[in-house]
């Protein structure tokens, strides 16, 4: 971890040395890492990334939501299955970008466009990872909760959900993905007057021309996006732990 | 009831309609692979059948179908409304619960379980694990345990059913023979407490003799009934008396002749061949 950090800031350093780009444009590590320690001390950063994560538990946390139901009902019913699964797909594969115009024409310059667009971006992956978890139940668990004397809604709750788990996770972690990218796009094109924000500091640092800014914010953005990213990789790993999935041979 | 006695194993019924009853069950897998040809078979109730056959002859796929998993192509199955309990081939204990959790879980959907509380059904729980000889191990979870030891889970979890008819497949096929002997005692102990019907499958044919009322041999490609051994050895039986030896013997040699006769390059493709030659 501390090497790839090392590594990275070097062949930075390399490239700004180089001579590639005029250093006004590309800053070196050590005058955008001053420039990140100066915005941590200012309160304003802390309110714009308090905006920023804000939106962004609201934005996952609705398209848990509608992803679980989304995902249950279309893992259930077997008509809305055929109309809607690969739907589901087709929309994870849409660029969130390109929801904006609409958003926008539905509610305006607000929080709520951003939004919209965050939940279409996270709610598909969350959804196919619980259809995919449901679908590939091991038949053999089926089978046992059968036997046990379980059906449809009990079977659901004791086998199917709890056998759907693993795949859940991994949708929730690719759903976050796609939630905080749509997050910073948003932040980008929808700026709401007087309302500070992590996209909102990357637009005003590219106005001033602003490099060392621009970079840390983008520092601050890259980071974000890994340490959630890492709190689900470490469910994951607990979860296999506990389960004895762990894939690791030797 | 007004049911008429059947005699479908003559002077073995004795007016009571048997807890299992199979009447000329085929199942076809695919469009040509016959598992299951014709097969009669029929446990009575607090009887101890024991199945025997070569592997792939078709012993789970008949589980399967008396445990109304799968369905026959042809033919009948009664099993009246017994409530009927399934040890698999393997383990299948449920990966995101412990030990006590997958036989608590059991517990729970069980009809005089529905009621009870949770901490009920961890006191029976550990019972039903200190008479597979795995008290302690409740709260571990089933990758923490050998396969053996799993396998003694799915059998508390079984009994934990609290069924008419317990179906159990090649249940005791990773134990070593001390272990195996102290669960036969406990299994028949139960069969006899409960009044059990058991359909038991094994490979071992001593151990055939040692639990069943009753070995039935299944031949293979496709599964047919081929010879019902009653066995009226006095219980309880050691798995190591000469008597049991003897009998084992005899079984084995028709096993073997079976075997063989599979085992030759030419053999009729089954549909209504003979089985003898
Ligand atoms: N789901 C299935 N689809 C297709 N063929 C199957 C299926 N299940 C079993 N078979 C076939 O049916 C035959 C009987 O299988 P079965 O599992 O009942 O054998 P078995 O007697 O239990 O063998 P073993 O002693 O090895 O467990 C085999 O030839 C197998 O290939
Ligand atoms: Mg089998």
């Amino acid at each position: 971890m501390i090497s790839a950090i090392v590594l990275v800031l070097a062949i930075w350093e390399l490239v700004v040395l180089s001579g590639w780009r005029p250093e006004y444009v590309l800053p070196g590590p050590v005058a955008v890492l001053a420039d990140l320690w100066n915005r941590l001390g200012e309160p304003e950063f802390y309110e714009a990334l308090g905006v920023t994560m804000r939106r962004a538990i609201t934005g996952f946390a609705i398209a848990v939501l509608v992803g679980l139901v989304v995902g249950a009902a279309v893992s259930r019913v077997r008509p809305l299955r055929a109309a809607l699964g690969s739907l589901i797909t087709g929309l994870q594969t849409m660029p969130s970008i390109a929801w904006f115009p609409l958003a926008i024409l539905f509610f305006k310059l607000s929080e709520s466009a951003i939004l919209f667009v965050v939940v279409l971006g996270a709610a598909p992956s969350i959804a196919n990872g619980l259809i995919a978890g449901v679908d590939y139940t091991p038949p053999i668990l089926l089978r046992a909760g059968h036997i046990l004397g379980l059906r449809r809604l009990a079977l659901y709750r004791h086998v199917i959900l709890p056998a759907s788990l693993p795949s859940f996770l991994s949708g929730l972690k690719q759903g976050w993905a796609f939630a905080w990218r749509s997050l910073m796009a948003g932040e980008l094109l929808v700026i709401i007057a007087h309302q500070a924000s992590i996209g909102e500091q990357l637009d005003n640092a590219r106005e001033l021309s602003d490099s060392p800014g621009l970079l840390a914010t983008m520092i601050v953005i890259l980071v974000i996006g890994i340490v959630v990213d890492m709190c689900f990789g470490a469910a994951d790993n607990a979860l296999r732990r506990r389960w004895g999935l762990d894939q690791r041979v030797g | 009831m007004t049911a008429p006695i059947q005699e479908l194993r003559p002077g073995r019924t004795d007016g009571h309609e048997p807890a299992v009853r199979l009447d000329a069950v085929s199942k076809v897998y695919g469009r040509e692979l016959l598992a299951l040809d014709q097969v009669a078979l029929s446990v009575d109730r607090g009887e101890f059948v024991c199945l025997l056959g070569a592997s792939g002859c078709g012993k789970s796929t008949l589980l399967n179908l008396v445990a109304g998993l799968d369905r026959p192509t042809a033919g009948e199955i009664d099993t009246g409304d017994a409530r009927i309990a399934m040890m698999f081939q393997e383990p299948a204990l449920f990966p995101w619960l412990t030990v006590s959790g997958n036989i608590e879980l059991a517990l729970r959907v069980t009809s005089s379980g529905k009621n009870t509380t949770k901490k009920e059904r961890r006191a029976r729980a550990t019972e039903l694990l200190e008479i597979v000889h795995l008290g302690g191990f409740g709260d571990k979870r089933p990758h923490e345990l050998s396969g053996g030891m799993r396998q003694r889970v799915a059998l508390a979890r079984a009994l934990a059913q609290e069924a008419d008819v317990l179906l159990m497949d090649e249940p005791f096929g990773a134990l070593d023979a001390m272990t195996r002997d102290l669960l036969h005692d406990e299994l028949e102990r139960i069969w006899r407490e409960r009044e059990l019907s058991v359909l038991f499958v094994t490979h071992n044919v001593r151990e055939a003799v040692r639990l069943g009322d009753r070995v039935v041999l299944l031949s293979s490609r496709p599964g047919k009934v081929i010879e019902d051994f009653p066995v009226t050895l006095p219980r309880p039986r050691r798995t190591d008396s000469a008597e049991v030896a003897e009998l084992a013997s005899t079984i084995t040699d028709r096993l073997r002749q079976e075997v063989l006769r599979h085992a030759k390059p030419a053999t009729q493709p089954a549909a209504g061949a003979g089985i003898e030659k």
